[in-house]
């Protein structure tokens, strides 16, 4: 299928992108990996006039530890966050989830920013970014910002983001010691989204839980931190009784914008988000060591 | 407002002015007459577009045109060098890993792409790898079995 017409721009630099982002607010969109929003202009679904290409910046992708955390640049592809050694070791969750992404062709194109940004109900990465917490960096042509990953995701496929902004970075906490994480996801088998998926950020000291972020996505309308869960989490020794309980309020947030569709029932998605919730808490507190 | 390209495919630099909104694989397809590149689906799921995008493996049905400008592609036209095919092409013909064949141009560079990778990999990262290419004769045995083939003639 064709996409409606629109005008291309593929500026070399972040400069001229957010000027172009400016001068055709509200008519421009970003145009990243384009593997969500390709798909939706075909389908007629997104008919932006003007696009404007980021890929032909330099230096929007890379991951770099620096000072106590890591920052992730916004065009960087979850085949590269995958392969990351550093991804590896300091955020295990987010290199598991970004190789289970839909397909290897998707994860050569898909970013870290463009996930963000489309914030879609069923994607993998918002859900693990809010576990891990951290923050998002957008840019305009004037002025730069950095909005907390708690407050980003706002509705379906809704974000903080200002329609004249532009993800650059998403920057990411260091771990403490005692900290283990884990993604468990049940996917759709054709497209690899997530019908439900459960990411887990647990902190273990002395036999106790000191710290819990959770976040469930494919169950409802967006990336939502379970915080019920969490709040039973924390505190506490996690035995498989206490994890369980936790797990059976996974769901909680998300219950007023439970989805439906031909993949999955209501109940059926609050159910295997508490299943996921206790696979991902249990293997979180395993690797917590 | 057309937008002028150079893209080098297999090997070749072409330039052309495009509608911005012209998809890769039509690009190949329809300017190029390289109709090796199949189109199988509207939803970017079937992987029967897959090409090369500078080495790495992406479904051209998903990417402008104008967003490969300055790059290089390759298309299952580009694999064989002149009449010896290369060990991904050769597993499939001696495996018989197709039946009608439409998908096959898609899993050869998949294929490829995947060995690339992992040299070395077991039947489950085979049938892994092609979780974006979509089969709907074979059952994908003879495929997965093209596959494991290439990669011993690899060795
Ligand atoms: C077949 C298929 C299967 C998929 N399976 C999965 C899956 O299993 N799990 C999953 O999580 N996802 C899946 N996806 C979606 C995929 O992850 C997309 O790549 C991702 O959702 C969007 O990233 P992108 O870089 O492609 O963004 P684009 O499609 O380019 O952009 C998406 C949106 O974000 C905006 N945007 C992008 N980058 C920026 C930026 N830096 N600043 C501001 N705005 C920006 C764009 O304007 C657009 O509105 C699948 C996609 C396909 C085609
Ligand atoms: S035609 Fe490209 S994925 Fe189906
Ligand atoms: S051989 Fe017919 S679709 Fe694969």
């Amino acid at each position: 299928m064709v996409t409606s017409s629109f005008d291309y721009f593929a500026p070399t630099t972040l400069d001229e992108a957010t000027s172009l982002l400016s001068r055709y607010r509200g008519e421009a969109k970003v145009l990243a990996g384009g593997h969500s929003l390709i798909p939706m202009m075909k389908l007629r679904l997104a008919e932006p006039g003007i696009l404007v290409d980021i890929g032909q910046i330099d230096g929007l992708s890379y991951i770099r530890e620096d000072g106590d955390g890591v920052s992730i640049g916004s065009m960087t592809t979850y085949r590269e966050m995958a392969t990351s050694s550093v991804i590896q070791s300091r955020y295990p969750l987010l290199a598991d989830a970004s190789s289970k992404v839909a397909d290897l062709q998707v994860r050569n194109r898909g970013t870290i920013g463009g996930s963000l940004a489309h914030s879609d109900p069923a994607g993998d990465i918002p859900a693990v970014v809010l576990a891990i917490g951290g923050s998002v960096v957008a840019r305009t042509r004037r002025s730069s910002r950095e909005i907390a990953i708690d407050r980003f995701q706002v509705d379906l496929l809704t974000t903080a983001l200002h329609d004249n902004e532009i993800i650059t970075e998403i920057k990411l906490p260091s771990l403490a010691a005692g900290t283990g994480t884990a993604y468990s996801k049940f996917h759709n088998p054709a497209s690899h989204y997530a019908i439900t998926g459960v990411a887990a950020v647990v902190t273990i000291s002395g036999g106790v839980c000191t710290e819990a972020r959770v976040a469930v996505t494919g169950a409802g309308d967006k990336a939502t931190r379970a915080r019920r869960t969490e709040r039973i989490l924390r505190g506490k020794e996690l035995t498989p009784a206490v994890i369980r309980r936790a797990a059976e309020r996974a769901a909680a947030e998300v219950e007023d914008t439970l989805n439906e569709d031909i993949h999955a029932t209501a109940e059926y998605r609050v159910h295997m988000t508490q299943v996921h919730a206790v696979k991902a808490i249990e293997a979180a507190v395993a690797a917590a060591g | 407002m057309s937008t002028e390209i150079t893209v080098t495919v297999n090997g070749t630099a072409h330039t052309a002015s495009v509608e911005p909104r012209l998809l890769l694989a039509h690009f190949l397809r329809d300017v190029l007459d390289l109709t090796g590149t199949h189109i199988g689906c509207d939803t970017s799921q079937c992987g029967a577009c897959t090409v090369h995008l500078n080495g790495e493996a992406v479904k051209s049905c998903t990417v402008f045109a104008v967003q490969a400008n300055g790059s290089e592609v390759t298309t299952v036209e580009g694999l064989a060098d002149g009449d010896s095919y290369s060990h991904v092409q050769q597993g499939f013909w001696d495996e018989h890993g197709l039946q009608c064949g439409f998908c096959t141009p898609g899993m050869i560079m998949t294929a490829e792409a995947l060995l690339k990778q992992n040299p070395n990999p077991s039947e489950e990262e085979i049938r892994a790898g092609l979780a974006g290419n979509y089969c709907r004769c074979t059952g994908y045995q003879n495929i997965v079995n093209a596959i494991g083939a290439a990669a011993k003639a690899g060795r």
